[in-house]
């Protein structure tokens, strides 16, 4: 078997999730080490920077990438896990772990409460119509809405999250927070890929009218998927903010939004290996390139350019059809199937157990 | 069965549909006939919910169906094929035909968290059936497939085989025949048969009319959106008004 071949059998597999996460978390350690021999770079920012960009690109990809919604707006979703864990830390004196669920219903209620009207928008419009959405949050937060957001200066002073009186007040403490919020994201897109639902969306990607034709719900399942990115979005505000405890509206615009978007696309759209390595190309090369700030759109216009002419589907792109949540043991292999179908291509077309049901 | 009364339906000006009333009673199989742009398939639309009448009413077993959501339609009972096949295409041939099931399915999105023992039941239990329905049609051996490499022949077949997955009592064809050469379609006669047989009431659109004078008990005969006459294929056949606008201009 070709090293492609295994590639793309293996890419999309729980076991690479699995090696994946446990190297992420022995990383803190390695790069402890590596320090030791004189390392400089704070890789720990940059790589907290990472996971939470790669949890919100995965809420988003459930919707773009999955339901094959054209969402370019996922930031303002973002915006309201953040404003919300951060004034009800602030001003309230709420935990931030406590807020979390609060962040995640806020966000999925202003998913539910945006989607309801422009569900049944196609592509370039819905596009259009979630692009405002983002400005219409910034701006609102910007205008000190409700008197609560701070207005341009925004909201500083959140404080560490606590768990079980433990003080999450180092990168290196963060870092395992955001982690573990990330890889329960995965676990969670990848096991809604694989059930009903995510077939559903499957279906619906590929022919929203035939998927009606076969009973499937469209508008309640766009629904479904749109509030679902939305809440996880909204968690990952949480993360964020209590990671970088001051946020402010111009974190985030428009340019977020894209840089969401390029992930989800340039990574595999509904490819959730593709959306992390994605996530670690855009997010960690955009921190490098921070001292080239013209350069680094350059590089991205170009970089964007040639994937779209060499690797359309992304880095990484999503393998097959509607997934089960197991294997079923009661189908032949495939292998015997090819020959089998192989055989018939030439005449067993007549035949072909057509003969099965009675005259 | 179905019974659809005075139904009505205009694109913008053009009364594709207009004053059209038949029944569908169970274990019968009926034709719906007519020249090119008689509107045939916009009644299979506004039967399926695609499209919302303008005018009139639909029933299926005695429950009003116009204006309910397609999904709801098909949940109900109701299944069909598309004139201008629409498969997934590049999904497999057995991913194809397990979407039909998705209707006769619960798990909702908890269940996909966690897997209780009864998700995984009820997704063996579909697989099964959609490969039970591949079977029927005599598409089982090519499940692993693209449903695109299929023949056009195999491909209406492989609709035909997802709208059985989803349980209908009612199925609604249009064109099966398109595409096929005459062995297909003397194999495909028989399946429709079988399937009344199953006591599945069958409602298609043909323009074989071979197949339709030995397949139908009933037919239905539109022009310019109107009904032009129904009875049985003898009767149409027979039928003055439909040789001079239909038969005779066809032949
Ligand atoms: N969505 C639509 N918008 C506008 N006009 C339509 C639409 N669908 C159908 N029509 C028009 O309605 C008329 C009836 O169309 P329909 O497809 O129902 O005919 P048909 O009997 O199925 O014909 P055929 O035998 O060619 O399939 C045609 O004149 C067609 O152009
Ligand atoms: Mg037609």
């Amino acid at each position: 078997m070709s090293i492609r071949k295994l590639w793309d059998r293996h890419s999309h597999s729980p076991a690479l999730f699995i090696v994946f996460f446990v190297f992420m978390a022995l990383l803190p350690t390695l790069l402890d080490l590596g320090k030791a021999a004189g390392g400089g770079i704070a890789w720990l920012d940059m790589l907290n920077k990472i996971g939470i960009s790669a949890a919100l690109a995965l809420s988003l990809n459930l919707i773009l990438g999955q339901t094959g919604l054209f969402h370019m707006g996922h930031t303002a979703f973002f915006a309201v896990g953040a404003y919300a864990t951060a004034i009800l830390n602030t001003l309230y004196g709420w935990p931030v772990f406590h807020t979390l669920p609060v962040a995640g219903l806020l966000a999925a209620l202003a998913g539910l409460a945006v989607a309801l009207p422009i569900i049944r928008l196609r592509g370039d419009y819905l596009l259009i119509v979630t692009v405002g959405i983002v400005e219409i949050v910034r701006i609102a937060l910007t205008n000190n809405i409700f008197d609560l957001t701070g207005g341009a200066n925004g909201i500083y002073g959140i404080s560490r999250p606590v768990i079980f009186g433990m003080v999450f007040n180092t990168p290196k403490l963060q870092y395992y927070l955001i982690w573990a919020f990330t890889a329960f994201s995965v676990f969670f897109f990848y096991r809604l890929e694989h059930s009903r639902f995510g077939r559903a969306l499957c279906f619906i990607k590929a022919d929203e009218i035939a998927a009606a034709g076969c009973g499937i719900n469209v508008a309640l399942c766009k629904l479904t998927a749109f509030t679902l990115g939305a809440c996880f979005a909204g968690m990952a505000g949480t993360l964020y903010a209590a990671n970088i405890r001051t946020i402010e509206p111009s974190s985030f615009n428009f340019y977020e939004s894209v840089i969401l978007f390029a992930i989800v696309i340039l990574g595999g759209a509904g490819s959730i290996a593709g959306v992390l390595l994605g996530s670690f190309l855009l997010i960690g090369l955009q921190d490098l390139f921070r001292d080239f700030q013209s350069a680094r759109m350059l590089f991205f216009g170009s970089a964007m350019v040639a994937m779209m002419i060499f690797r359309p589907q992304g880095l990484i792109p999503r393998q097959g059809g509607p997934k089960l949540a197991c294997e079923i043991p009661l189908l032949p292999a495939p292998e015997q199937l090819e020959d089998a179908s192989k055989g018939d291509v030439s005449d067993g077309k007549k035949d072909g157990g057509r003969d099965a049901f009675p005259a | 069965m179905l019974s659809l009364h005075n139904l009505h339906k205009n694109f913008g000006g053009l009364l594709a549909v207009s004053d059209v009333s038949f029944t569908v009673t169970a274990g019968m199989i009926v034709g719906l006939i007519g020249p090119n742009g008689a509107g045939k398939t916009t009644v299979f639309n506004l039967i399926t919910g695609n499209y919302k009448p303008d005018g009139g009413e639909i029933f299926f077993c005695g429950k009003k169906i116009s204006g309910l959501p397609t999904h709801e339609i098909v949940s109900l009972g109701i299944a069909r094929t598309f004139q201008n096949i629409r498969l997934f295409s590049d999904m497999t041939v057995l991913e194809n035909s397990l979407a039909g099931r998705h209707c006769r399915m619960r798990s909702g999105v908890l269940s996909a968290l966690f897997r209780p023992p009864r998700m995984l039941r009820e997704e063996k239990d579909a697989v099964k059936q959609a490969l039970h329905e591949l079977t029927y049609v005599g598409l089982e051996t090519r499940h692993a497939q693209k449903a695109g490499n299929l023949s056009y022949g195999e491909q209406r077949l492989l609709e035909i085989a997802r709208a059985l997955a989803t349980q209908p009592k009612f199925l609604i064809l249009d064109e099966p025949a398109g595409g096929m050469n005459d062995a297909e379609t003397e194999s495909l006669m028989r399946l429709i048969r079988s399937i009344r047989n199953r006591g599945i009431a069958v409602l298609l659109i043909e323009h074989d009319m071979n197949l339709v004078m030995r397949l139908c008990d009933r037919l239905v005969v539109l022009e310019h959106g109107a009904m032009l006459a129904q009875g049985s294929p003898e009767e149409i056949k027979n039928n003055e008004e439909v040789i001079r606008a239909y038969l005779g201009a066809g032949d």
